[in-house]
């Protein structure tokens, strides 16, 4: 019983930060660019939700997908005022340039609607729980799992049979040949900043669920996730970031199990101990695929 | 370099130095005898701010790694000055789960300040090394990851930190004369480092890593000695601001400061000492000036609501239009020379002609 319980939870924890990291490796993968401003997309399409059902009281789908729309066109808007001026500059420019949007998202927030957290309204069916087997789990749970691998196996199809993903996976591996061979350059990344957006509202709705509030700091806990999916997964390619967020997930869920009470506390510590020894002994990932050579010494 | 140099010679090779160090002295001068106490306060932290951006110049501009660690060395020397400084009775008073040995501890101020760069320096020593064989995306991530353990541990540890809560309890000692001494200091410290054996070595591994190994320099090694020694800078900053502050949390040594200060330094120009002074300068009476915007709407009462965070909103702004206008910095990574001894070839363009790495 207790078995299935932790791979339940395993798998659901897994599959929201494959979606985080996913998010982010779309992003990286052809810009190399580590966009601080990620946590962010899943806060404003938080503030989605609180807008839609608490404020405006919107039937739930309809809040939903204002929400997803509404964190792909921040994400969209995002990479054209301040990403595409400073795209062809130097590397600390562009990290330099997310954070300052991160900034600016966050204050926006705070100075727009309020820095205190506010209160969302979910949909029953977010909230409630089923019995399986003498298990009880959350409903929110097996539903992420279950959109989780659809959005997988979409994206996969997406990036293997059509055009446009085609032509993002060429310009992730090789941009600038990309370009030669005719790919508009500016249509690529801000489809990639599109659907990083989205993948990020996907998020948002599961991870605001869990505290059913959001708050102008709720993407800070997003994009750390994040960073240490795709991290220990492969930053160079999308398998793996959605390796790494299993991978992170199971060694969250085993770490709360295993440390003593007295050291949950220092868990993010572990976590971040875990990352740094991880890139020191093999900085390419569990994936090592479309690695390229970033360490010297 | 010929070994033979007028003092005329030298001096104007260190004119920028010296301009920049008058005009921070005169300053400092003017605003100690006919500023009001709260200009005061504003120059003694701008002084302090300076000094750290200084310290994370020597090595983010030097290497060109951008580090987000170098504000937990701040709280590390800011903790261990302070834990060494107070009076035993304070210190049970302010942190009752203290160790009881560090509760004995105490030296005097000046001391304890030195103790502080020092063990930040040694905490970097042990940890640096493994994290200076990462570059790129990578390193940024790791540096970020290392700030957040760091956090973890500010937070966590109240038997020396008192936890998330603050610790309170310091005498106030850093007046502006010592915080304008320190900056000072610095600033020739972070001078003639940048053209020292070190210096050089390390901005031939940020300008091309590849060929700086292809002739011999070790650049883990240059990396790892820079971050050394710039985390004693930061250290001794944290010393300095901790008993300017006199009471402070863990969460004056996280994200958002760092922020502030890796802004002071992107908005100058990270590859030069210039640059780094004149972010500093420029995000200081920029975000001094939005904060009386903030106060005097809030307190003018004209909107239904108080103003949070327009501070940070608009320096945001300000931060990415420079970046794209200038994406080297306001002076870039060449050192402004006010005094040009001769006309050098090319016409002696401005910085803005330097390749960015």
């Amino acid at each position: 019983m207790i078995l299935l319980e932790f791979i339940v939870n395993t798998l659901s924890l897994g599959s929201l930060y494959a979606l985080l990291a996913l998010g982010l490796v779309l992003v990286y993968g052809i810009l190399k660019l580590v966009n601080f401003a990620y946590g962010e997309y899943v806060m404003v399409a938080g503030y989605g939700l609180f807008l839609g059902a608490t404020y405006l009281g919107a039937p739930w789908y309809v809040t939903i997908v204002g929400s997803l729309v509404l964190a792909a066109l921040v994400s969209y808007l995002t990479e054209i005022a301040a990403f595409r001026p400073v795209r062809t500059k130097s590397m600390d420019a562009m990290l330099v340039t997310s954070f300052a949007v991160s900034i600016f998202l966050q204050n926006a927030v705070l100075l727009a609607i309020s820095p205190r957290a506010k209160a969302v309204t979910l949909p029953a069916f977010m909230t409630d729980s089923v019995t399986v087997a003498g298990v009880t789990l959350p409903v929110r749970n097996i539903l992420l799992v279950v959109v989780t691998a659809f959005l997988l196996a979409g994206l996969s199809l997406l990036m293997k049979r059509t055009v446009l993903g085609m032509a993002m996976r060429a310009a992730a591996d090789k941009f600038t040949t990309t370009r030669l061979m005719g790919v508009p350059a500016n249509l690529v990344i801000s489809a990639a900043f599109v659907m990083s957006g989205f993948l990020a509202g996907v998020a948002s709705l599961f991870w605001v669920s869990r505290s059913s509030s959001v708050d102008p700091m709720t993407g800070s806990g997003p994009l750390l996730i994040a960073f240490i999916a795709t991290v220990m997964g492969g930053m160079h390619s999308t398998v793996g970031a959605v390796v790494g967020g299993f991978a992170y997930g199971l060694l969250f869920n085993l770490l709360s199990i295993v440390l003593p009470a007295s050291m949950i506390n220092y868990r993010d510590a572990f976590m971040f101990v875990a990352v740094i020894l991880f890139l020191l002994f093999r900085p390419q990932g569990i994936v090592s695929r479309g690695y390229v050579e970033e360490r010297v010494g | 370099m010929s070994s033979k140099k007028s003092i005329r010679e030298a001096l104007l090779d260190h004119s920028t130095l010296l301009v920049l160090m008058g005009a921070v002295t005169i300053v400092g001068v003017v605003v100690q005898l006919v500023g009001t106490p709260l200009l005061k306060n504003i120059y003694t932290s701008f002084c302090i701010s300076l000094m750290m951006v200084l310290g994370l110049q020597m090595f983010m501009g030097n290497s060109g790694i951008l580090s987000w660690t170098h504000i937990g060395f701040v709280g590390v020397g800011a903790y261990v000055s302070g834990i060494l400084s107070m009076q035993p009775m304070m210190k049970q008073l302010g942190v009752p789960n203290m160790y009881p040995f560090l509760v004995s501890l105490h030296a005097p101020i000046g001391v304890a300040i030195l103790a502080g760069g020092l063990v930040a320096a040694l905490l970097a020593a042990l940890i640096s090394y493994p994290l200076m064989r990462l570059s790129d995306a990578a390193g940024v991530i790791t540096l970020f990851a290392t700030l957040i353990v760091f956090h973890v541990v500010m937070t966590q540890w109240d038997n020396v930190t008192n936890g998330p809560r603050t610790f309170f309890g310091l005498q106030e000692y850093t007046t502006l004369w010592v915080a304008l001494i320190a900056a000072l200091a610095t600033m020739v410290l972070a001078w003639f480092f940048r053209d020292s054996a070190l210096g050089l070595r390390i901005r031939a591994s940020r300008d091309d890593r590849y060929a700086a190994r292809a002739v011999g320099i070790d650049v883990v090694r240059v990396r790892y000695l820079t971050f050394v020694l710039s985390a004693l800078v930061m250290g001794l900053a944290g010393g300095i601001w901790a008993h300017f502050i006199t009471s402070f949390s863990p969460k004056a040594f996280y994200i958002a400061e760092m922020f502030t200060l890796i802004s002071m330094l992107v908005i100058g120009g990270a590859g030069s000492i210039t640059g780094a002074v004149t972010g500093a300068v420029v995000v200081t009476i920029v975000r001094e000036a939005l904060r009386q915007v903030e106060a005097a709407i809030n307190n003018a009462h004209v909107l239904p609501f108080e103003v949070f965070g327009l501070t940070e909103l608009v320096l945001a702004v300000f931060m990415v239009a420079v970046l794209i206008w200038r994406p080297v910095g306001v002076i870039g990574a060449q050192e402004a020379r006010l005094v040009r001894l001769k006309a050098t070839s090319g016409g002696g363009r401005p910085a803005e002609a330097d390749k960015e790495v």
